[in-house]
């Protein structure tokens, strides 16, 4: 890991289209770049990860926590619909999510 | 009277020298004289402001028994909610989002009477260190108009820096409370992780992230702190315990026999010269006061910093999925949703905001997952038995709380690496969920800009933080022979 860590356009383009960013190629260009740098300043992590050693992911020591199955104030429908880009009746207007085929 | 602090305004309200009414007028006309140069605010709120500090007057009028802090005014960091107000995040993703629900850090300051003034500016959901990030407009730091306020809560440390509120919200993942405090002369607290409810805090990394409260005093930050903090049963992560006794902590201020633990690591090294010198000063009168100092080590504060620069990356890459231009928030394009949703958040995210999504969502994929993440938990893990043998011989920890004072605006922001290295010494408390507190400590020497002291103790032993910062305070107000933003000549 301590090797340079390089990340190559087509990673970050690839990245990209996973978390649903539609990037330029002047950004893809700029972060493969800054990536780079990066991962190679935080890949010493695993220099002291030993196998044996627990990771943690959270400060709390906590398990799921679950109110009772009672029904309680919330929302209304207005209130809940009230920042959507668009609406149609009482729901969410989105754009198509499914494909012709199906 | 806008120069007061909190708790002499509290009083002035009590003895009916003033009414809530006034003193909100006051920020007002202080807000309309400086923002124009400061900018810590991204929207003011005047007519709720008003309406609420009316009622209050017309309360305590009525010989209602009010809340201490009831009537007095405040900022709020523009990452929580409030019903009705926009809650921006600083990103154009969030820019005409008004939200349906208060977040619980408001709900406690309604019920406590604090008028809300306004949000405050922030680098864009809490990424940065300069609040040069915000979409809308990098804020100045008042004690030098060409320099940051720290961040992401540089629009609330500006504030009260520049007299337009008393106390002010913040939230700190890495250190965006205490940053911001130190660099602009303030106080900070980051409570206890869990103390402070995180509903209705639009969350960037949802393990690390706490609200906490900004002040010109400790004993203003002691009082903001007892409002906000409690159980919640919204916020699955709250603690269930009751709240440590911070006020009176603050009131105590004896540090005889008490044991205060300097971590070698974090100092030396890339801290300037006249910091170090204001935090040597403070541990003098410390111990002056009958503190004991100890040397503490932890080793494994090396690998902090890149254990949270994979850690916040990933769980922000995860969170701010949310943003998907479906049910709240910023649509651009057409076509299929993902296609929408892909347009949208290329137009309304800014560059930090990609970048660490970017290293999140590569941190998170399989084939890099154990050598990145994984490994960064597992650092956290021997961060937080660090903290606990450094526990085992000093009652609380001590460094400064930023290894320089306020740089230039536009100095570091082409430099990630550069600007990650002001959270080297905040970053491991947030790792390990821990307390800590800013104050200032002095000015540096070379440029006279205000120098932090930190603060850090174990969990749900915030009344530690009070008791030694609020003693520290005390004797560094005697020795100045005034308070510390009376240095201050950026608005002069």
């Amino acid at each position: 890991m301590s090797d340079a860590a390089g990340i190559s356009r087509a990673e970050v383009a690839n990245l990209a289209r996973l978390a649903r960013i539609e990037m330029t190629d002047i950004e893809l260009d700029h972060l493969a770049s800054e990536l780079g740098i990066i991962l190679n300043a935080v890949a010493k992590v695993s220099e002291v990860a030993s196998a044996d050693l627990q990771p943690t992911s959270h400060p709390l020591d906590m398990v799921n926590v679950f109110r009772k199955d009672e029904i309680q104030p919330s929302l209304t429908v207005e209130e809940a619909l009230s920042g959507a880009p668009a609406q149609e009746g009482s729901r969410f207007k989105v754009p198509q999510i499914l494909g012709d085929e199906q | 009277m806008i120069q007061a602090s909190a708790s002499q305004m509290a009083l002035a309200l009590k003895n009916g020298e003033i009414s809530s009414v006034e003193l909100t007028k006051a920020h007002y006309t202080q807000i309309d004289a400086v923002d124009g140069k400061v900018r810590a605010f991204l929207h003011l709120d005047r007519e709720g402001a008003l309406e609420r500090a009316k009622e209050i007057d017309e309360k305590r009028k009525a010989g209602v028994d009010l809340p201490t802090l009831a009537g007095i005014p405040l900022a709020l960091k523009d990452v929580l909610t409030q019903k009705g107000v926009p809650t921006t995040c600083g990103s154009k993703i969030l820019e005409n989002w008004r939200p349906p629900y208060d977040s619980t850090v408001v709900t406690n300051l309604k019920k406590n009477g604090l008028i809300i003034l306004g949000k405050t500016n922030m680098d864009e959901f809490a990424m940065g260190s300069s609040t040069e990030n915000s979409a809308f407009h990098p804020t100045h730091n008042p004690w030098d108009l060409t320099r940051i306020p720290g961040g992401s809560g540089g629009g609330s440390s500006a504030a009260l820096a520049s007299f337009q509120a008393p106390l002010a919200i913040g939230t700190d993942t890495g250190g965006s409370i205490r940053q911001p405090a130190a660099v602009t002369g303030t106080v900070g607290v980051k409570p206890t992780y869990g103390a402070v409810s995180r509903y209705g805090l639009v969350a960037f990394s949802s393990s690390l992230d706490q609200a906490g409260p900004c002040a010109r005093t400790v004993l203003d930050a002691a009082l903001l702190h007892e409002v906000i903090a409690g159980f919640d049963p919204k916020d699955s992560t709250s603690i269930n315990a009751p709240t440590p006794r911070v006020v009176d902590a603050a009131k105590r201020q004896d540090v005889k026999g008490v044991k205060i633990g300097v971590i070698k690591e974090l100092q030396g090294e890339g801290y300037q010269k006249g910091v170090l010198t204001a935090f040597q000063r403070s541990l003098d009168i410390l111990a002056g006061l009958g503190a004991e100092i100890v040397e503490v080590s932890c080793p494994s504060f090396d690998y902090a910093l890149a254990a949270y620069y994979l850690i916040a990356p990933s769980e922000c890459s995860s969170n701010l999925a949310r943003f998907d231009a479906m049910r709240f928030g910023l649509r651009v394009g057409s076509g299929s949703a993902e296609e929408v949703m892909s347009a949208t958040r290329e137009a309304g995210f800014g560059r930090e905001v990609k970048r660490r999504i970017i290293l999140g969502t590569y941190a998170l994929s399989s084939g890099y997952y154990d050598a990145y993440y994984g490994s960064a938990q597992k650092v956290r893990t021997l961060i937080k038995s660090d903290f606990n043998k450094a526990f085992e011989s000093a009652d609380v920890l001590v460094s400064p709380t930023a290894p320089t004072t306020a740089f230039k605006i536009g100095e570091k922001s082409e430099d990630p690496l550069a600007m990650y290295l002001n959270d080297i010494a905040t970053i491991p408390v947030n790792l390990a969920g821990l307390c800590a507190m800013s104050l200032p400590s002095g000015l540096a020497e070379e440029d006279n800009l205000p120098a932090g002291f930190h603060i850090m103790a174990p969990a749900m032993e915030d009344d530690r933080l009070y008791n030694v910062g609020a003693a520290l305070e005390r004797e560094l107000v005697n020795s100045w022979g005034k308070p510390f933003l009376d240095f201050s000549t950026g608005l002069k």
